[in-house]
């Protein structure tokens, strides 16, 4: 009678649950809870992202965790991430250090279409907190690819001067005689000399083109309900708004269920999704 | 291979056979239920079990399984676990949820942990002797089946009609000794327990038919019926537990004692259970108990059959008894549904 269990090692290229190698190859401290990790991949290759996608990250015995990849493509080997210490996963990321080795698994899920109906049209981007983070993969590829696109406008909310990322390129941004650069926080310190308020007071001085622009927008759960009402008010139509929701992406390959919403995959048919596919979704947003 | 016919004496000294060559695993009592479990004498098969209190799911995806190993300084591995084995006497609502995991984790780019498990298992259907209370599988087209397995008995009398559908099949029948045709009397006899399944396996009724249940649904997501019933709700998560037709699950690592190397394993999960849907830093998308109830519903009678063509619910009644708080029953929640409905 056989009753041990037969079991089985296997090098499994067919794997989908097995990460591939990847190293830390520098790490920048954005803020107090955020930082920036660029990676390469082992085995040289691009990780052949699109912007808006995500990856999950490994780090053996702790865990994987869902993160936004935050550097456009274009012709690079390296690829980076914003990594927010906010559970057990990111908070041991945020102990490797260069020439540490992580997991990688995807890219996976869907992209801003800048390949694709972003041609052509003016693009506002829409970016709350932490949102950042993955819109900057697009802007970055808008801005590689500037005579592909219309006007560029990039509208940034944070809740204070702290939490300020990337600040060169904000500055750079904001410098650019090819697209305009709008900031705001929630609440002002010494320091800030700059916009006050929530992001939605920047929309209507944006003088954005409802018939011209597409807005991809990217943010809190909170944010999009402001910000989608405030897009209304200057005719923006449902179509031509695209968003990236986060949702708790374990698999990244449809099979684990927690980042349903509703009867959508935020891992297949998110994280970004065109607006008008939302409509209705109660969980959405 | 056309169908045989085996007497009760032969049926037996065949499951001792195939427990002399192969692990069998089937429904044997447990308490005053009966369980799947690894079968060491074919006195202890008892194919006039009713309903076992988990499903075979247990054993095409595990509570707890390895899906990778890692060390520190080497990275990850891909372990593939199987274990090959007869699944024998699963019913037929079960067989259709087998074929519902299939369809779940082949499609599109197949789960290979799955796959691998999946294809080392033969499964031996039985076609239901004694219906459970809470079954309503008649309802929903699973209290017979016709695919999906490799073998299946029928009761007929005294002895059983047996038919192999595959070659893994076939070579299990290869086993069995005093096999004889099955004459025009005894298969006749099995043509009448399929209809009488029909009524043996509708202890409930669903006054639907299952495909108005995703029309029915959308159009009932303020209806009372969610806050009112999962007032009482625990978030145990049991109903999805017991379910045949519940695929959701988590990941971990487990690190082994040298803390350099572990494993990083597949755990059953429920949608019901109250940190399903946070994400890190603490939001939560179901944040209520209604919410998590719905959408349970939700998942089974529309967004699965509206991505995969199928319901996931095989009537199978196990979350009626399973759930403490007594509101799992899916044939009340859509029964209420449909009264607001007419």
């Amino acid at each position: 009678m056989m009753q041990t269990p037969a079991s089985t090692t296997a090098e499994a290229d067919a794997d989908l649950y097995l990460p591939r190698p990847a190293t830390v190859r520098s790490r920048t401290v954005l803020t107090a809870t955020e930082m920036l990790f660029e990676l390469a991949m082992d085995d040289g290759k691009p990780l052949g992202h699109m912007p808006g996608q995500f990856v999950e990250v490994s780090l053996p015995g702790i865990g994987e965790a869902p993160i936004s990849v935050s550097s456009s493509p274009d012709g690079r080997d390296r690829f980076e991430l914003v990594v927010r210490r906010a559970g057990r996963v990111t908070a041991a990321m945020h102990d490797c250090r260069m020439g540490e080795r992580v997991g990688i698994r995807g890219p996976f899920g869907t992209h801003f279409p800048v390949d694709g109906v972003l041609r052509g049209r003016d693009v506002v981007f829409i970016a709350g907190g932490l949102g950042l983070a993955p819109l900057r993969s697009a802007i970055q590829y808008v801005l590689n690819h500037r005579k592909d696109y219309g006007r560029v406008t990039v509208l940034y909310g944070i809740k204070s001067p702290v939490e300020r990322m990337f600040l060169d390129e904000l500055d750079d941004w904001s410098r650019r005689p090819d697209m305009t650069f709008m900031e705001t926080v929630d609440r002002a310190d010494a320091t800030w000399k700059g916009n006050v308020g929530v992001i939605t007071r920047l929309i209507p001085a944006a003088e954005i083109d409802p018939k011209r622009s597409i807005v991809v927008a990217c943010g809190p759960p909170i944010m999009y309900k402001f910000v989608i009402v405030s897009l209304y008010s200057i005719d923006v139509a449902n179509e031509d708004i695209y968003v990236s929701l986060e949702r708790r992406m374990k698999c990244g390959i449809g099979k684990c269920g927690h980042c349903q919403i509703g009867g959508l995959y935020a891992c297949l048919e998110g994280p970004v999704f065109h607006y008008p596919v939302l409509l209705g979704v109660e969980e959405a947003i | 291979m056309p169908a045989k016919k085996l007497s009760q004496s032969a049926l037996a000294l065949w499951v001792r056979k195939l427990i002399e060559t192969r692990r069998v695993v089937a429904p044997q009592a447990k308490a005053e239920h009966f369980a799947y479990a690894p079968l060491s004498q074919a006195e202890d098969l008892r194919l006039d079990h009713d309903v076992t209190i988990l499903p075979p799911r247990k054993y095409l995806m595990p509570p707890s399984e390895v899906l990778l190993r890692f060390t520190r300084k080497d990275g990850y591995t891909s372990v593939i676990e199987h274990e090959p084995m007869i699944l024998f006497g699963v019913h037929p609502y079960d067989v259709a949820a087998i074929a519902q995991a299939d369809r779940y984790f082949l499609h599109d780019r197949p789960d290979i942990h799955y796959q691998t498990r999946r294809r080392s298992i033969t499964i031996v259907a039985s076609d239901v002797q004694n219906a459970s209370e809470d079954v309503f599988a008649a309802c929903l087209g699973t209290a017979t089946v016709h695919d999906g397995f490799d073998v299946l008995l029928t009761r007929v009398g005294d002895a059983y009609v047996i038919e192999s559908r595959t070659p893994a099949g076939d070579a299990l029948l290869a086993l069995a000794q005093d096999l004889q045709e099955a004459d025009p009397v005894s298969l006749g006899r099995r043509e009448q327990v399929w209809e009488d399944a029909q009524k043996l396996l509708r202890r409930q009724v669903l006054k639907c038919n299952p495909q108005e249940l995703p029309a029915l649904l959308d159009a009932a997501r303020e209806h009372p019926v969610w806050e009112k019933r999962s007032q009482t709700c625990f978030s145990c998560g049991s109903c999805v537990t017991v379910c045949p037709s519940c695929f959701c699950f988590d990941v971990e690592d487990e690190l082994d004692p040298d803390l350099q190397s572990g494993t990083r394993r597949r755990q059953w999960d429920a949608c019901l259970l109250s940190g399903f849907a946070v994400v890190a830093g603490g939001h939560n998308f179901r944040k209520r108990r209604e919410e998590r109830y719905r959408h349970r519903f939700y998942r089974k009678a529309k967004y699965l059959p509206e991505r995969f063509g199928f319901m996931g619910c095989v009537g199978c009644g196990r979350c009626v008894k399973a759930c403490t708080a007594g509101i799992a029953n899916p044939v009340e929640v859509y029964n209420t549904l449909l009264e607001g409905a007419s």
